[in-house]
């Protein structure tokens, strides 16, 4: 599995992201550093018998260099193919045969393996993931197998959807140096010329306890899992971790375009700007003030964009924005839209500017701003009823480099937010030379009709 | 809970354990009861979180459709929340958004109806509930905003044209059902969303949304006593069938294999295999499905995910799926593969399922099928949003109250004989229909 690189359509499912452990605070968490430098985080929480456990390892795609991009996904999915204990698919079945459900993803800034279980089965899974830390089996015959999945992932994902293909193509434009500019699955071309040393050199570089976070959550005891946690990783050596380059984008010097073709029927318009990201969760205000923007222009059907663009002026039949908070390297604050019958992407793009225009000029209503913070305050409640996502929280924080136990602290921030910062973060970073707009250019099938079952294949004959 | 029944099912103390399957220790204590105006509740109360869980739906899903109007069912139901008694579509988004509440369409081919999720607290209960009971009990179907919707979805339709998962959807549901109302698309086609009127929507909404039809289901943080008046509160106003639900007209099996390619310039092939399927309620349910897990539903441990994916790296994803539902539900086999692959995948899949078919899962297989659901099933309600679902299922599939505790008890049951037996009878691989979206040249 593989994590969007972009930014969650939904502002709801940020809010619920950001608000998991927040909420989870009710109950106890539990953090221990074991001594080869892995950490281990447990959120205890008795509502149903069942646990989640999840290992963080702190490198994705932005890791990666030119030439070997969509390496650290493939080594998720090589982190399947066996181990010296276990042969080829024999995780899967224990996990199965043990009741349990398990996958991992991939993002720009982590790559994460878990377990779903029911409680009495999570030491298997700690000592399962414990075992393909350290002794993977990287067989060439496998390798070359799995790269044959991993394409047909990219083709599904991104080749065979012209949205896809749009934000890969917006994202190499809009980085010219900092990682963030190649997609997590990978270019093609590096897919093809992937070898298993370059995967097994990822594997012994980056799998190591030290830069690993092990999040338990669920009906368990933090006293026992701490302990398994120490039987099954603590023994693991440490390693030396290459040394990590700062990259920072180079500055942009004035509004990019670009325009990406694809079979399609509806042409589609996405706007993204430079933006801050959330550093220091005490002392920041700027990232604050664009998620409360964020939310203002797409929190709910409330919300600017929806109102005005899709039900008002009828100039779009969809209209979003969205803005990453949290990430390792830089942010973005996305705005998108479909034109509606009769009208041309450019048009959308002048009336999202409007919107933006109507932000700097007017600032955002009280009640606006109360929306916003009402729907951070119930989120946090809704994120409670999944343990999932309180570990993916937690585990996601801690590897981001943020504290893990920040949610709360973040949703207070949420709170304090005025409408004089949404107007500020709008007017000072909602501007053309920190932009590039990418347009979608639909092109019709072959034909340039319907396609139709054809005569011969449409028989009802007997096979 | 899941103890108790494994417990049973070894025969220990067999005078405990009826008194263990009384209502205080079964796996969930759901109430049940119907409201005055005759409307279904189920009901679970749990206060370890302050929030509150509920849904209503009615049988108004997308197999409600008239076949030249189809799209009528998903198009009333989106515009029940724009416009209610006196409100507006932008007063209630803003009013929900301003206590975050949430309130979500549920449609599928049998059922239609709203979600909602609040803070159990009075201000933002009160409030939400409100706003879902006008919605449900009042809708008003704004003109200019029907327009706009209609016109919305047929841009929609229109881009899925170009789709190929879209194309070969709905080409599967056509030969899969002809002319019955399961071959019908939610959102409708091109020309039949075209010919609806915003009377249309209304007279399908006086026709389906009735009290007797609804369903109620409730979990979270309020009594029984409040969810007795809650449920009043979103039911009273709906108004009494005259006449008996029509019933759907049943689903025929395919006679013949029926194969069919569509061209189109993806990178990949999209194939889907199968045939109608299971009804909720099916002597085979349990068989079919425990079955299926070994086929195709149980993910890597799967014979189809082996054999396409981890043998060959023919597809990232290859699967098999049941969707039972009033009636007999689509069984589904999809892979997508790379043009040149596509043949191969076809002829693996359906060598996989004839072998299958014919020859059942190995005592192996079936062992560890079992183990995944049975020991597993406290994942499937581990939250009260998939507690609400089953609920849902529950109450509106007349199914048994003790459906989710005799769940695991009726996996365990199922024999190797079971198996082959309904897969056999039920399942014709020479009677598949095949769909294939692929092979144009690349743009």
């Amino acid at each position: 599995m593989l994590t969007t690189p972009f930014p969650i359509r939904s502002v709801f499912v940020a809010l619920t992201l950001l608000c998991a452990s927040a909420a989870a605070f009710a109950a106890p968490v539990a953090q221990r550093t074991l001594a080869n430098g892995m950490t281990v985080i447990v959120k205890e929480d008795h509502r149903s018998p069942v646990a989640v456990s999840m290992v963080w390892y702190r490198v994705g795609s932005m890791d990666e260099v030119s030439g070997t991009t969509g390496v650290a996904h493939m080594l998720e999915h090589m982190m399947f193919k066996g181990t010296k204990k276990m042969p080829v698919g024999e995780f899967s079945r224990t996990i199965a045969r043990a009741g349990g459900r398990e996958n991992a993803f991939t993002s720009r800034d982590y790559t994460a393996f878990y377990q779903q279980l029911h409680k009495s089965k999570l030491a298997l899974a700690l000592e399962l993931e414990a075992d393909r830390m350290v002794n993977l089996s990287l067989a060439e015959e496998e390798f070359a197998k799995e790269s044959k999945v991993v394409m047909e992932e990219r083709r599904s994902r991104t080749d065979d959807d012209p949205h896809s293909q749009l934000h890969e193509q917006l994202m190499a434009t809009i980085y010219i140096s900092h990682p963030y500019r190649s997609p997590v699955i990978g270019w093609m071309n590096d897919l093809q010329n992937m070898q298993l040393a370059d995967a097994r050199g990822w594997y012994e570089k980056w799998y190591a306890p030290n830069n690993a976070t092990l999040v338990v959550a669920g009906d368990v005891e933090a006293d026992e899992v701490l302990k398994l946690a120490e039987k099954f990783f603590g023994v693991i050596p440490a390693r030396v971790l290459p040394q990590r380059k700062i990259q920072t984008e180079p500055k942009q010097f004035g509004i990019k375009r670009i325009v990406v073709k694809a079979p399609a029927e509806l042409p589609y318009l996405v706007m993204a700007y430079h933006a801050p990201v959330l550093r220091d969760v005490e002392n920041d205000r700027e990232p604050y003030a664009l998620f409360v923007l964020n939310g203002i222009l797409d929190g709910s059907d409330a919300s600017r964009l929806n109102r005005e663009l899709v039900r008002k002026s009828r100039v779009a039949d969809s209209a979003n924005s969205s803005y990453d908070l949290i990430n390792r390297g830089p942010a973005l604050f996305f705005l998108d839209g479909v034109p509606a019958e009769g009208k041309t992407v450019a048009d959308v793009e002048a009336a999202l500017r409007e919107q933006i225009r109507i932000l700097v000029d007017q600032g955002v209503s009280d009640e606006e701003l109360q929306r916003v913070k009402a729907q951070v305050t119930a989120s946090q409640v809704y994120a409670r009823d999944s343990v999932y996502y309180q570990a993916m929280r937690i585990g996601m924080l801690q590897t981001i480099g943020l504290p893990f136990d920040s949610s709360d602290l973040q949703v207070k921030k949420l709170q304090e937010v005025t409408a004089e910062q949404v107007r500020e973060v709008a007017r000072k970073y909602l501007i053309d030379d920190n932009l590039t707009v990418a347009v979608l250019d639909p092109q019709s099938l072959p034909g340039g009709k319907r396609p139709r079952p054809n005569a011969e294949g449409v028989g009802r004959d007997q096979r | 809970m899941t103890n108790v029944s494994v417990r049973c099912l070894k025969g220990l103390l067999a005078l405990a354990c009826m008194v263990a399957a009384s209502a205080a220790d079964a796996t969930l204590p759901i109430q049940q009861w119907r409201t005055t105006s005759g409307a279904r509740v189920l009901f679970v109360e749990t206060h370890d979180l302050p929030m509150l869980d509920l849904a209503v739906d009615f049988p108004a899903g997308a197999s409600r459709d008239n076949a030249d109007t189809s799209g009528t069912a998903s198009l009333t139901l989106g515009l029940m929340r724009s416009g209610a008694a006196a409100l507006g579509e932008d007063e209630i988004s803003e009013r929900l958004a301003s206590i975050g509440a949430e309130m979500s369409g549920r449609f599928d081919m049998d059922r239609a109806g709203y979600g909602l999720r609040t803070l159990s607290s009075a201000r933002e209960r009160d409030e939400a509930l409100g706003l879902l009971a006008a919605v449900l009990q009042k809708p008003t179907f704004p003109q200019k905003i029907f327009e706009r919707e209609q016109q919305r979805t047929l841009a929609g339709l229109r881009e899925g044209e170009t789709r190929p998962e879209v194309l070969a959807d709905r080409e599967f549901r056509h030969l899969l059902y002809g002319g019955h109302p399961y071959s019908q698309r939610g959102s409708g086609e091109a020309e039949t969303v075209a010919k609806i009127r915003r009377e249309g929507l209304v007279d399908f909404y006086r026709r389906y949304f009735n009290a007797a039809d609804a369903v109620v289901s409730i979990i979270g943080d309020i009594t029984r006593s409040e969810a007795g008046a809650i449920a009043e509160q979103l039911t009273a106003g709906l108004s009494r069938r005259s006449e008996p639900l029509p019933s759907l007209p049943p689903v025929a099996q395919l006679k013949t294999a029926q194969v069919s390619r569509i061209a189109h310039p993806a990178t990949q092939a999209h194939i889907l295999i199968g045939q109608p399927g299971i009804k909720r309620l099916d002597p085979d349910y349990f068989p079919l499905f425990l079955g299926n897990y070994v086929l195709g539903g149980g993910g890597f441990a799967s014979r189809l995910n082996e054999e396409i994916r981890q043998k060959r790296g023919y597809a990232y994803s290859a699967y098999s799926y049941f969707n039972p539902l009033a009636l007999e539900g689509p069984f589904q086999i999809a892979v997508q593969t790379k043009k040149d692959t596509t043949e191969d995948a076809l002829k693996v899949a359906q060598d996989t399922l004839a072998k299958f078919v014919a020859q059942g899962p190995t005592p192996q297989e079936l062992d560890a099928a079992k183990q995944n659901i049975i020991g597993g099933f406290p994942l499937r309600i581990d939250s009260n949003r998939k507690i609400l679902d089953y609920l849902s299922i529950i109450g509106f599939y007349r199914l048994p109250l003790t459906y989710l505790d005799d769940f695991p008890v009726q996996i365990e049951r199922v024999t190797l004989e079971q198996i082959k037996d309904a897969w056999s009878r039920r399942i014709r691989p020479e009677r598949m229909a095949t769909v294939v979206v692929a092979g144009a040249d690349s743009h």
